[in-house]
């Protein structure tokens, strides 16, 4: 099984706040890892430095490598607009765009990396991928606030597919949605490993319990221990995830 | 699109942007150098103090339109701030009633009315029923400018006030009127003072409502029934002059009239900022 | 902002007495009544009235005459309207791509530093007074039109009627580019909030998937803006029909209809500053009164659904938030 994403030696922060301390992990590809950890503790920062996005806010630094298929991001020759493309990311509160339509929301990736050609198909595919072409097929035309917050958020997986990355990273997805909506997300992301590689963050032990082949805690900055979900779960190795896990803190 | 072409985009729309923002403040560049360059050398204790004189004659000044331009604005602050903050806070007192929606919308809608528009106003009111330029006319047409302005900041600034506030002293037997005074007006004096000096800072410098209400004047203030010479149309008619000296006192006048709007913004500018 | 005040208006209802606090409820609402509504009646009033005289002579026709002449009494208001619209147009023209390029610098590109010193700068601008901006205007822009912008306009596009010469320093050209001076403070400070409104998660999301930062800003930072982006331009086209004392001292106050850009023209605001005091018959002044009315009517329309969108454009924000 190989390794997707290597991390080594990943510090980044704000300014003068060191939030990632010395992180090297592995993401395996094709598999489902989860992020957990107690508020603050830098899971977000995290997934952001995966795709470049954490280098956007304007004190933000980064320091170490991120190897995707073995050639760094953070080299000097890589475009941040390419890595984006490859490595997607669905947020915490879904965002669709409201002045476009649900087509066109989907169709905004493949038109400006050049993907001009049957977009109609890719808009479809990217639904249906999301699991939501049945529910809006008959209203594409129609704008994105009409749909529900679990709707929206499948949007915004469909939207994220239409590029062709190759890992999605999920940022709490399902924070803002109801149980069921939450069922269906999951369910989703179960299917999509087969063709992606999935990192997900989420302060819910038991979503990673449930969808996650590998698992990471975080806490304060540092990445304590990391292996498969099971191991994680039933036989943590440091006191600090059976802490965790446990529940007697975060 | 390929990367290259979409990269060549970007650092074009860059481009674009920082040249906006050069092209927008060359002219501003141009206009304060040529002020001061051509200005400066105007300036002097007569200029400021003395009488104009005829075209080609030395020695003359802007004194009385220096002069005229204080009395002008103080007749339209004597008419409008009690008008503006009065309305003002009605419509932050009472938010809910009819009359404070239409009072809105029309002191909203009030703010865009052309400066020249309320010269006419101001002289079909005052100039033909009293038979002459006044100051008083000029004052009346600077105060239709300034009335919209002054209801809307006040308002604005009473509504700043936390509810927590209004709330405790309702909450201490206080009537509404009293509260209103003493605790909202009070808390908000700041808000308004700045709202009002602004507004002052703005029609300080208008020229179209004096135009035929205040008109010109080439002596001393002489009564408020009487035309009277102001900053800015001294400026404009010495500007649209043939002589070349008027032309150069024109410069002089505007450096005084900048010096005192700036002067005016920059400290109230820095005032609020210490206060916040 | 909402504004927990008591809600009941002492006036509700039928039984109230003159306690202090209806007195001061009543005061204020009088001295509201006066300060706006009897302003705005008034002045409405005396307009329709002034104008009274050349209403009843010429009807509707006024607005589309371009017979300007007090000596024969004939007057018409075309060459006038069409000066402030193609005036305004054009300063909208320039005015509009720059003040966006000037909001997009300050809040996406500028670095702060940068940021803190250029935009108190740009709202200086707005500060000068127009009656100054116009002097700059005869003495150095109106030179620089006519020998360094006019010639190579006319050289290289002058096949087209817009841009023929001879061509003159005052000029509808000129007007445009200072009211495009003017104009941009107001529509580059209420685009920068509309920008700044605009959701941080909303420009990560176009980010994520790989699109550039003007990709970005076109598709989406700028619709999602569109609506308050759209008041801005209304408050400034508002601003650009109403300018008196910068048009009339750069534009070159002749009643006649040019399609040369190069050419002099008359706005509806300069007329009135230039033949009010000269109008010698009552039929002349009311005229221009009438003028004046026409031009209010227009910028009271144009304000109006400025306010109207901005208005329904909040709604919506709040909608999606």
């Amino acid at each position: 099984m190989e390794n997707k994403i290597e991390v080594l030696d990943l510090n980044a922060g704000f300014g003068s706040t060191h939030v990632l301390k010395n992180i090297s992990i592995n993401i395996p590809k094709n598999r489902v890892t989860a992020i957990i950890g107690p508020s603050g503790c830098g899971k977000s920062t995290f997934v952001r430095c995966l795709n470049r996005i954490h280098e956007l806010v304007p004190s933000a630094w980064v320091n170490g490598r991120v190897l995707l298929d073995g050639k760094n991001i953070y080299d000097s020759d890589v475009d941040p607009v390419d890595i984006r493309r490859r490595v997607g990311m669905v947020f915490q509160k879904p965002n669709p765009f409201p002045a476009m339509s649900i087509y066109d929301n989907i169709a905004y990736g493949p038109k400006i990396h050049g993907m001009k050609a049957k977009l109609d198909e890719v808009v479809e595919d990217s639904l249906r991928k999301a699991a939501l072409w049945d529910e809006v097929k008959h209203r594409l035309k129609d704008g994105p606030l009409s749909l529900s917050g679990g709707q929206q958020q499948r949007l915004c997986i469909a939207r994220a597919l239409a590029v062709e990355p190759e890992v999605i990273l999920f940022d709490e997805p399902c924070s803002a949605l109801d149980p069921v909506a939450t069922a269906k997300i999951e369910d989703l992301i179960l299917e999509l490993k087969e063709n992606y590689t999935i990192v997900i963050v989420t302060h819910n032990m038991q979503q990673a319990a449930r969808i996650a082949d590998f698992t990471a805690f975080f806490l304060m900055g540092e990445l304590i221990e990391y292996g498969e979900t099971a191991q994680i779960f039933e036989n943590p190795r440091d006191k600090r995830t059976e802490d965790y896990i446990t529940g007697r803190f975060g | 699109m390929n990367m290259l072409s979409r990269k060549a985009m970007d650092r074009l729309f860059t481009f674009f942007c920082i040249a906006s923002t050069a092209l927008a403040i060359i002219p501003l560049g141009s206009m304060l150098y040529t002020i001061f360059v051509k200005g400066f050398s105007v300036i002097s204790i007569d200029f400021l103090t003395k009488l104009p004189t005829p075209a080609r004659e030395a020695g003359g000044g802007f004194g009385n339109a220096i002069q005229g331009s204080f009395i002008v604005v103080g007749i339209a602050s004597i008419i409008g701030i009690p008008l503006g903050i009065g309305a003002g806070m009605y419509l932050a007192e009472f938010p809910n009633s009819r009359l404070s929606r239409i009072v809105s919308f029309t002191a909203d809608v009030l703010t865009g009315v052309p400066s020249i528009i309320t010269g006419i106003f101001a002289y079909l009111l005052i100039v033909l029923r009293f038979g002459g330029f006044s100051a008083l006319a000029g004052g009346v047409a600077l105060a239709t400018m300034m009335i919209p302005f002054i209801v809307r900041t006040t308002e604005e600034a009473m509504k700043l006030v936390p509810a927590e506030l209004r709330e405790a002293s309702l909450a201490l037997g206080a009537p509404r009127w009293k509260t209103s005074l003493a605790v909202v007006l009070s808390t908000a004096r700041f808000g308004i003072i700045t709202g009002v000096l602004l507004t002052i800072a703005r029609i300080a410098g208008e020229t179209a409502p004096l135009l035929f209400t205040a008109f010109n004047n080439r002596f001393w203030f002489d009564g408020v029934m009487n035309p009277v010479a102001t900053l800015p149309v001294m400026i404009y008619t010495y500007a649209i002059s043939p002589f070349e000296d008027w032309h150069a006192q024109a410069w002089g006048g505007a450096l005084v009239l900048v010096a005192m709007i700036l002067v005016l913004n920059i400290g109230i500018k820095l005032a609020a900022g210490r206060r916040w | 902002m909402k504004l927990r005040v008591p809600s009941f208006s002492i006036l509700n209802g039928k039984n109230w007495k003159f306690t202090p606090d209806t007195l001061f409820q009543i005061f204020l609402g009088v001295l509201s009544i006066i300060s706006v509504i009897v302003l705005a009646a008034l002045l409405l009033r005396e307009l329709i009235k002034g104008s009274w005289p050349a209403l009843s002579t010429f009807g509707l026709e006024f607005l589309f005459s371009t017979a300007w002449n007090p000596v024969t009494g004939e007057f018409g208001a075309l060459p006038f309207i069409y000066g402030t619209i193609v005036s305004s147009m054009l300063a909208l023209l320039i005015g509009v791509p720059l003040s966006l390029g000037i909001a997009v610098y300050l809040t996406e590109i500028a670095p702060s530093r940068v940021r803190a010193i250029l935009s108190p700068v740009v709202e200086l601008l707005a500060a000068i007074p127009s009656v100054i901006i116009g002097l700059w205007g005869i003495f150095v822009l109106a030179p620089f039109v006519r020998e360094h912008l006019a010639p190579p306009l006319m050289n290289y596009l002058g096949f087209l009627p817009l841009f023929k010469g001879p061509a003159y320093g005052y000029s509808v050209l000129t007007a445009g580019l200072v009211l495009a001076i003017m104009i941009i403070p107001i529509i580059s400070s209420v685009s920068r909030e509309a920008i700044l409104a605009v959701p941080s998660l909303q420009k990560e999301g176009s980010l994520a998937l790989g699109a550039t930062r003007f990709e970005t800003i076109i598709s989406v930072v700028l619709p999602y803006a569109k609506g308050a982006i759209f008041g801005a331009v209304m408050l400034g086209l508002g601003r650009a029909i109403g300018e008196t004392m910068a048009v009339t001292m750069v534009i070159g106050n002749n009643p006649q209809i040019f399609t040369s850009l190069l050419h002099p023209g008359y706005t509806m605001a300069a007329v009135i500053a230039n033949e009010f005091t000269e109008a010698t018959d009552d039929v002349y002044l009311a005229a221009l009164i009438e003028i004046g009315l026409v031009l209010f009517a227009i910028s009271m329309v144009v304000n109006i659904i400025a306010r109207v969108i901005t208005w329904k454009y909040l709604k919506l924000e709040e909608g999606l938030s």
